[in-house]
């Protein structure tokens, strides 16, 4: 515990005290403060024309949810740019070691390779809280001039976090297979990109495959958590893909011990 | 303390590593001596608990570097080649991580660190980010790192490399007096560094252990001869002959005079035992030469090691 805590505490300072942090943090609010700010002018807009052809009608104004039609989109897009921005968050945790030969400190020092591992997920899963926790101010904007649900906005975040945590498990899986941050970030997106991609060729295949398909989508389970549904099935497929990425950086960083590179 | 059992490492279908033995006893410091690429690194590595060994056994302090590395890893203190430093950490924080994943608890980590900036003479810069540190202080870092958990065994892979002269002294300096307390293990390719820090050597070559000895006794079976070197004013040829004629001269041979002024420089070798220096000075005296210069040139361990090296290359051709 106290070796995972170390290395989680050393991660951590270690974003803060490069630019990395602030420049991912900052510009991935910046993004998705523009689409927040698009999405909800968009609603706004769409309200406003609502209700004048209500007043022409001389009809009552109509009722417009903006869980459905803008928080929902804006957790939509917070998930993919999460999924470009957290890969460069976790594709320094051991790409950095090996090339700049830390790890032969990790590795001859009493310390695991399971906790090395779990530090920094851990390390990469605090950054992406800190960034989540940043975003809720946007919420905070919805409740003082409306009225949203606050359900789904709950379930929802946990969605997002889920999924995050899905991108930072395989972003430190591929960060062990190569000393270069580049091809690991590379690797990353492309991989999480296949895994979100892979349920929208259900529509072309015979519908058993099509179903199996979408099952593995990492999208595909976010919707329901979108929706302001808890399906454990959700849950249970995230935690599963996470396990699934920090298992295989475990093999690779035993076999790479064997293989001496 | 160190004990190293018939390890060999292969990388693919190299052989890095090939058959090594040797011990190193309590408070011993060995120099590890070999050209690039033969095999220091690996060995050091395989100790270190980094790599699994292919074949063989090796242990530290009683532990097997591979059943019990956490044991191992505990009571070893190793730098690398390249000093493993978190280059946009503070020096004193980077230690303080470095004695916390070493086990260090918490009550005696401040004191451990500050021992250990005290002893690699780094406390000045112990608010420095290691980034700007120079390329010294940065290796001495790295040695602290090592330090900082007392361990039983020190294993320094070419600690002095990359340091100016006077630096080079101070980690020389630094690893003798660290001696005694710990049993140290370093590796070089420098070779006055071991003759000046070393009680044994063990010279490797291509993977394998060509010799082990101290530096004194590797010289002395090595050399077969003395050699002398003298600058005489006189007749070149006719000094020469004289020489030749002495008792137990082996070869004499006439180098291009140092400075122009009829003083000529011989390189004069002779049999191993037997002092014959008082006898070739009277003798160019009394000839009515001028003697200029008389120096022993005792057989360095570069010639040594360049000897068992290259020698070793003669006999697999």
């Amino acid at each position: 515990m106290r070796n995972f805590l170390a290395i989680l505490n050393r991660e951590v300072k270690s974003y803060f005290s490069s630019p990395i942090a602030y420049v991912v943090i900052g510009l991935f609010l910046l993004v998705s403060g523009i689409f927040f700010y698009l999405i909800v002018s968009n609603f706004v807009q769409i309200c406003m024309r609502a209700d004048m052809e209500a007043q022409y009608y001389r009809m009552a104004p109509p009722k417009l949810n903006v869980n459905m039609m803008a928080i929902r989109p804006i957790l939509h897009n917070m998930s993919l740019f999460a999924l470009f921005f957290l890969p460069l968050v976790t594709m320094r945790l051991y790409s950095d070691e090996k090339k700049s030969g830390t790890i032969e400190l990790l590795q001859t020092s009493p310390v695991t390779n399971l906790q090395s591992i779990l530090g920094k997920f851990a390390a990469g899963s605090v950054l992406y809280l800190i960034m989540l926790g940043f975003t809720a101010m946007y919420m905070v904007l919805l409740f003082i001039y409306g009225k949203p649900e606050f359900g789904p906005i709950l379930t929802g975040y946990l969605g997002l976090l889920l999924l995050g945590l899905s991108y930072v498990s395989f972003g430190v899986f591929f960060s062990t297979l190569t000393d270069n941050q580049i091809i690991a970030a590379v690797s990353t997106v492309t991989f999480i990109l296949f895994f979100w991609a892979v349920g929208w060729v259900s529509g072309f295949v015979s519908p058993a495959i099509g179903s199996a398909l979408s099952s593995f989508s990492l999208i595909e389970h976010f919707e329901d958590f979108a929706k302001g549904i808890l399906d454990t099935k959700h849950v249970i497929y995230y935690l599963s893909f996470i396990t699934m990425g920090l298992f295989l950086s475990f093999v690779s960083i035993e076999s790479a011990r064997w293989r001496g590179r | 303390m160190i004990e190293v059992n018939h390890v060999t490492r292969y990388f693919g279908r190299v052989m890095a590593v090939d058959d090594v033995s040797f011990q190193v006893g309590k408070g011993e410091i060995v120099g590890f001596l070999g050209p690039n690429a033969a095999g220091k690194t690996t060995t050091m590595r395989i100790l270190t608990t980094f790599l699994p060994a292919s074949k063989g056994t090796a242990s530290v302090a009683g532990f097997d570097v591979h059943e019990q590395s956490m044991d191992v890893r505990k009571r070893i203190g190793y730098l690398p080649e390249n000093p493993p430093l978190y280059l946009e950490m503070r020096v004193i924080d980077y230690l303080d991580f470095v004695a916390k994943i070493k086990g260090v608890d918490s009550k005696n980590r401040k004191k451990a660190v500050n021992e250990a900036m005290g002893k690699t003479a780094i406390t000045n810069v112990s608010n420095r980010v290691i980034k700007t540190l120079s390329k010294g202080y940065k290796q001495r870092v790295g040695l602290a790192q090592a330090l900082v958990h007392n361990p039983d065994v020190l294993v320094l892979d070419e600690p002095t490399v990359g340091l100016d002269p006077k630096q080079i002294i101070e980690v020389r300096e630094l690893i003798k007096a660290l001696a005694g307390n710990h049993t140290i293990i370093l590796s070089t390719h420098i070779l006055p560094e071991v003759s000046m820090t070393c009680e044994r050597v063990v010279i490797i070559d291509k993977g394998k252990v060509v010799a082990e000895d101290t530096p004194e006794n590797l010289t002395r079976k090595v050399t077969g001869s003395q050699r002398l070197t003298l600058s005489v004013r006189g007749p070149v040829e006719e000094v020469k002959q004289t020489l030749m004629n002495q008792q137990g001269i082996l070869k004499v041979k006439s180098t291009a005079s140092g400075d122009g002024k009829d003083v000529t420089t011989f390189v004069v070798e002779s049999k191993p035992d037997g002092e014959i220096r008082p006898a070739l000075a009277k003798t160019i005296i009394g000839r009515g030469w001028d003697l200029f210069e008389m120096v022993p040139e005792s057989m360095s361990l570069e010639d040594v090691f360049l000897h068992l090296t290259t020698k070793e290359e003669g006999a697999a051709q």
